[in-house]
């Protein structure tokens, strides 16, 4: 659990983004696409999912990639190399259903975009032809562009300024893809599409909205709030076509068309006045 | 001989309700000596038949009224290795002090004058704990062989102390980052001081037993791994950690919580002390709490606890479909929780939640019951008044309707028979499931139980491991 590296991947306009490499030699081993750990920051501290961006099983190493927004991810980022976390634990959550589906598209907004990369190495590997769609405010915001690069075959890039790559949403750009796909389209199995996505609920909702009419499968992460992160308090339950799942268990990944989103943006603010408070006692 | 039963101290439900701190203060030497006396020391006593893990109870009352306390002690540890534990959570009304010869013939639980076992086992497992008068007469063999105990809930702490005092190397395996399963997340420090809990644990780390917390067996490593690792034989307390909900309209309202998260997150957790902890907790203005059992009865004394702390009108209401005498809650807790001023409210159905425009619980809509002739269960069955639909205000609402098989190492271990529940199925004689070498017991064999009955299962897988490993 001690932290063997660290790197800020960006810190701008209130927006700090911090890379860790930690040694979990267990866990690199077992790790998979898509899966994630629960972590405690210091012994008095909330229990926090974090995805699992990378892992070194020869090495013993697994990496998160966190953005500072509430006191548990201030107070990872206030840590050193050399520090211990007080606890760790995972794999948690089913890995993402990685196989051959032709073409997938992955998109990733904000922090998201981190977690989405474990997602496009596997389905590169897997022989997907893999599109990714990363957007953010503005270019410094931008993370893991060389990375992601690597894993696909094509990396298309929005920015809300425009200061990098086409101004505007991801989903304008997954518009785009869409339609080049079935304009290019040669044989019935070349519009067969996956589309992946991980990043605020705004987005993930987004894209669910313009991949359902089109019929598109679409996955998406969910990082709903979480006390044990393993099925035990319900906390992160979610609608899913009418039926209550637990992210933890039972997801992280679900069918982005059929997720209640309204429902999952209301319980995303339970507890948003307490975290507000919080952070300005402890001055973060 | 005196027949009134001696009464232990409490702090009085004005004070004790504004903290977390322990309610019951327990028996003083003279308290517990004329309690002791009171038992007419049966030539064929019933009480130890009504204890899961047959502690003779007979004995160690007797050693008790000579002052022979450290007999007493070891009396109890032959049998029970957390005297401190049990003598505080045990449904004693339920089990040992419901065979006492004082109970009347039909009676649901124990009559008021039964011998105060449970308060006369706490004070014998305290005098121990202070006086460090250990050691439980047990000569081991040692056995070169190890084990790996999966779950420091009651069931895993049982059956990996009774396996190393056998001489056995021990390691548990606990999935959260502190250990005791139920008796940390769910029961409150005021039912459970922590420091007794910890007293209890510590002493399978003099025994040998190494701990490993952050672990999940079916996560960080599968069964087929531990065995790959050196360790000859499993035993599985996985609990029964999935949360059941009612299935009503609008359960995922934002502040309704199951007991399960509310209970984790104030005990655990420790949200009860945020914003020095970092874990948060809502408290409502109006809180329902439904269900009736000791989950429903620690759930509403924790939320009435919150309001008070946190200088509101306490209004704690519990719901429940039956009427007080079907209740499974201990009587001590429920009379705790009135003295307290939790509200009680029977033959009250859930039918929906409704919520305000930001998704926050607002009312709950039930129905009025009666009470119709007994189910399976044995209770008379509830049976709804058609039309008797009502509203209650609630900002905030605890489900407390009971709990499920945790599945993480079921579901990834096919070999591992469950019946249709998600439950372990075991030999009853050994405790081996269908995969040889793992045994398993408490909540993960037959559902929902009390924390002796998971030791009780535990102290027969033990001894159904031992007979294995010799046998190899």
């Amino acid at each position: 659990m001690k932290i063997l590296n660290k790197k800020t991947l960006s810190d701008i306009q209130g927006v700090k983004v911090t890379s860790m490499d930690i040694h979990a030699p267990l866990l690199a081993v077992k790790a998979e696409p898509g899966q994630f750990i629960a972590v405690m920051a210091v012994e008095h501290g909330e229990r926090i999912p974090l995805t699992i961006v990378d892992s070194i099983p020869g090495k013993g190493i697994i990496t998160i990639i966190f953005q500072e927004v509430g006191l548990t991810t201030k107070l990872l980022g206030r840590l050193s190399v050399g520090d211990c976390l007080y606890s760790l634990v995972g794999p948690l959550g089913h890995p993402t259903q990685i196989s051959n589906y032709g073409k997938v598209v992955l998109v990733g907004g904000g922090v998201g975009i981190a977690e989405i990369y474990p997602v496009a190495k596997a389905f590169k590997k897997a022989g997907n032809k893999v599109i990714i769609i990363i957007g953010a405010r503005s270019k410094e915001l931008l993370i893991l562009e060389k990375e992601l690069k690597a894993v696909s075959d094509e990396l298309h890039i929005a920015t809300d300024d425009g200061s990098y790559g086409k101004k505007g949403f991801v989903t304008e750009l997954l518009q785009a893809v869409i339609a080049r796909s079935k304009a290019t389209k040669q044989s019935p199995s070349d519009d067969k599409i996956l589309v992946y996505a991980v990043g605020p609920i705004p987005m993930m909702k987004s894209v669910s909205a313009v991949t359902k009419p089109a019929g598109i499968k679409t996955l998406v992460s969910l990082n709903a709030l979480m006390v044990d992160a393993t099925g035990m308090c319900g906390c992160c339950r979610v609608t899913v076509g009418n039926e209550t799942k637990f992210s933890c268990v039972d997801g992280p990944d679900f069918d982005a068309h059929l997720v209640d989103w309204d429902e999952l943006v209301k319980r995303s603010r339970i507890y948003i006045d307490k975290e507000k408070h919080i952070c300005n006692l402890n001055k973060l | 001989m005196n027949r009134t039963p001696i009464k232990p101290k409490e702090i009085n439900a004005g004070k004790r309700s504004v903290n977390f701190d322990e309610v019951v203060l327990g028996y003083q030497e003279s308290d517990a000596l004329a309690e002791a006396s009171r038992c007419i020391q049966c030539k064929a006593p019933k009480c130890v038949s009504g204890c899961p893990v047959g502690i003779d109870i007979k004995k160690f009352i007797y050693e008790l009224t000579q002052k022979d306390y450290k007999s007493a002690y070891q009396t109890i540890r032959e049998k029970n290795n957390f005297p401190s534990l049990c003598g505080r959570v045990c449904p004693a009304e339920y089990q040992c002090r419901k065979a006492c010869i004082f109970t009347k013939k039909d009676s649901p639980f124990s009559g008021d004058d039964t011998i105060n076992i449970h308060f006369l086992e706490r004070f014998i497992g305290d005098y121990g704990m202070k006086n460090g008068v250990m050691g439980t007469g047990l000569k081991p063999v040692p056995i070169t062989r190890s084990v790996a105990v999966v779950g420091s809930g009651p069931a895993g702490l049982c059956c990996a102390g009774e396996l190393a005092r056998n001489g056995i190397k021990v390691v548990i395996f606990e999935g959260l980052h502190k250990t005791g399963g139920v008796l940390r997340y769910g029961i409150p420090p005021f039912r459970l001081p922590r420091n007794i809990l910890d007293f209890e644990i510590d002493s399978l780390k003099d025994l040998g037993v190494e701990i490993n917390t952050n672990f999940i067996v079916g996560k960080t490593k599968t069964l087929d791994e531990l065995f790959a690792d050196g360790f000859s034989a499993v035993f599985l307390g996985l609990g029964a950690g999935i949360p059941s909900f009612l299935g009503i309209k609008g359960e995922n309202l934002c502040n309704i919580y199951s007991a399960n998260e509310f209970l984790t997150r104030v005990n655990l957790m420790s949200a009860y002390k945020f914003p020095e902890a970092h874990t948060p907790v809502n408290i409502g203005k109006h809180i329902i709490v439904i269900g009736g059992g000791n989950t429903a009865m620690d759930a509403a004394r924790c939320a009435l606890r919150l309001q008070k702390s946190a200088g509101m009108k306490p209004d704690t209401t519990v719901i429940y479909r039956r009427t007080e005498i079907e209740m499974p809650a201990r009587r001590l807790e429920i009379e705790h929780a009135k003295e307290e001023g939790v509200i009680f409210r029977f033959l009250v159905k859930p039918d929906g939640f409704a919520g305000d425009e930001n998704g926050f619980v607002k009312k709950l809509t039930s129905l009025e019951c009666t009470l119709g002739e007994p189910d399976s269960s044995g209770r008379r069955k509830p049976i709804e008044k058609p039309g008797s639909n009502f509203d209650i205000e609630c900002d905030m609402a605890v489900i407390a309707v009971g709990l499920k098989a945790n599945q993480i190492l079921t579901k990834v271990t096919p070999q591992l028979n469950v019946d249709k529940y998600g439950d372990v199925i075991v030999n009853p004689q050994t405790m081996e499931t269908s995969i040889k070498g793992v045994f398993a017991g408490g909540d993960i064999v037959g559902g929902e139980g009390t924390v002796i009955e998971a030791m009780g299962m535990a102290k027969k897988a033990a001894k159904g491991i031992i007979n294995m490993l010799r046998s190899l």
